[in-house]
């Protein structure tokens, strides 16, 4: 079913690099991105089916906010408990957990020791990287790293290869500058360079940061200063995987080999850009909340289709 | 926009800590009535507040040795962080505030250092 909306000038690249994404959002279609091209191919029931049941799986959990207890959800650790609960009962499990995030609201010790005990619970390995909420603690991060960054390089960024895809966790919520959106700085792309060099252009790439690398809303700071760079440095690569979280909705985009997803938070849903008078966290009747929240399950096929992304909400 | 031969204006004035609301009411006696609401934050002349992720006002001017007081009312946690390093608060959770004393002249630029769009600027004369 790939269609061949990427043409022939990605020459030596091959159509197994072409990316699907499935979506299983609130609404209940279940739309395909093939080669940049998104059509919607079914509704709910039939996104069940067509579920590879090969290949690797992993989650993606985001904006757990531990700690956040105000009107737009007075109990992010009970939200954050019926995720994991659905992680717990999915019949595959995921071969690991990224999380985008905002683990917690305010980088204290127990809202760190709450959500490690919840996520604990999942008994499937877990790669963090920070939001601006994980750094506010006195030491401005040292909280965060000590506890997430063994292995890590800077402020908590590393990559890692698992099932012949390679992985990449970026910061980009360190040294903001007045008027600017989120920043990787100088030292961290002249890592992610290396750390690509001997690359082949055939290894599918996941990428994944708290703020999308992309300006996807320049008024309200969702972007990230100099994360074109970072996306040059991905261009040669087959197929390349943006996962980012920090706005708390469902945002997603392809351009060329390259797909961009934001995941579902687990905490509190924010508005869409530009519809409210600020980001702060939308309050939504409460018999909707749990449509507005959730997690991304990410496939990865050897073969035609390395990738495919369902989001689940909590309501679901 | 019709010319209004009489007008009923009630101002109502709600104080909470630190916080005031003010309610203004226009009523039109022959289109029957219209109504504006505005809901303005009064405050200590020497403070910033932030609501929806703005410092207001975005520029304040004060005489040297004045102590500056932010104060947020945000769902969210901010920070003031001086461009040049002279001052930089810890987060502040809802209703939290920080001070600083300006001891000296200068134009001092501040930004909050989740969510670096949010900008204002200090004057001390």
């Amino acid at each position: 079913m790939a269609k061949k909306g990427l043409d022939d000038q990605e020459k030596g690249l091959g159509r197994r690099e072409v990316l699907e994404c499935m979506v299983w959002a609130g609404t209940g279609v279940l739309w395909t991105i093939s080669g940049g091209v998104p059509h919607s191919v079914g509704l709910i029931g039939e996104a069940a089916a067509a579920e590879p049941t090969t290949g690797f799986t992993f989650l993606q959990m985001s904006d757990s906010h531990i700690g956040f207890d105000k009107a737009a959800n007075p109990d992010a650790l009970a939200t954050l408990r019926e995720a994991v609960a659905k992680v717990k009962a999915m019949p595959t499990k995921p071969s690991f957990i990224v999380h985008t995030g905002d683990i917690t609201h305010l980088s204290k010790p127990a809202e760190f020791d709450n959500a490690d005990k919840v996520f604990g619970e999942t008994g499937v390995q877990i790669h963090w990287v920070p939001g601006e909420h994980d750094i506010i603690d006195e030491d401005r991060g040292k909280a965060y790293l000590e506890r997430y960054g063994k292995g890590s390089k800077g402020a908590g960024w590393y990559s890692y290869d698992d099932h012949g895809v390679h992985f990449i966790g970026l910061v980009n919520v360190v040294d903001l500058k007045g008027g600017g959106l989120g920043n990787l700085g100088a030292e961290q792309l002249a890592w992610l360079e290396a750390d690509l060099k001997d690359k082949s252009a055939s290894t599918p790439i996941v990428v994944f940061s708290h703020i999308p690398l992309y300006v996807l809303y320049k008024d309200w700071g969702w972007g990230t200063e100099d994360g074109q760079r970072a996306l040059d440095l991905l261009k040669r690569f087959g197929s390349v995987t943006v996962l980012n979280g920090h706005i708390h909705q469902l945002a997603q985009k392809v351009e060329g080999n390259m797909s961009f997803h934001t995941a579902l938070s687990t905490a509190f849903p924010q508005p869409a850009p530009g519809s409210a008078p600020s980001p702060g966290p939308m309050v939504v009747p409460a018999d909707q909340l749990r449509t507005k929240l959730g997690l991304s399950t990410v496939t990865v096929v050897q073969g035609n289709k390395p990738l495919a992304i369902v989001d689940k909400t909590l309501a679901g | 926009m019709q010319t209004l031969a009489s007008r009923l204006r009630l101002a109502v004035a709600r104080f909470t800590p630190g916080r005031a609301v003010v309610v203004a009411m226009l009523l039109g006696p022959l289109a029957g009535a219209m109504l504006a609401f505005g809901a303005i934050a009064a405050q200590e002349p020497n403070e910033v507040t932030i609501d929806n992720f703005t410092f207001g006002p975005q520029e304040l001017t004060v005489p040297v040795g004045t102590t500056v007081k932010w104060v947020n009312h945000d769902d969210i946690p901010h920070n003031v962080v001086n461009k040049d390093k002279v001052f930089r608060s810890k987060a502040l959770d809802t209703d939290d505030s920080y001070s600083f004393t300006f001891a000296s002249a200068g134009t001092f630029d501040y930004f909050c250092g989740l969510h670096p769009h949010m900008q204002g600027k200090i004057i001390v004369k």
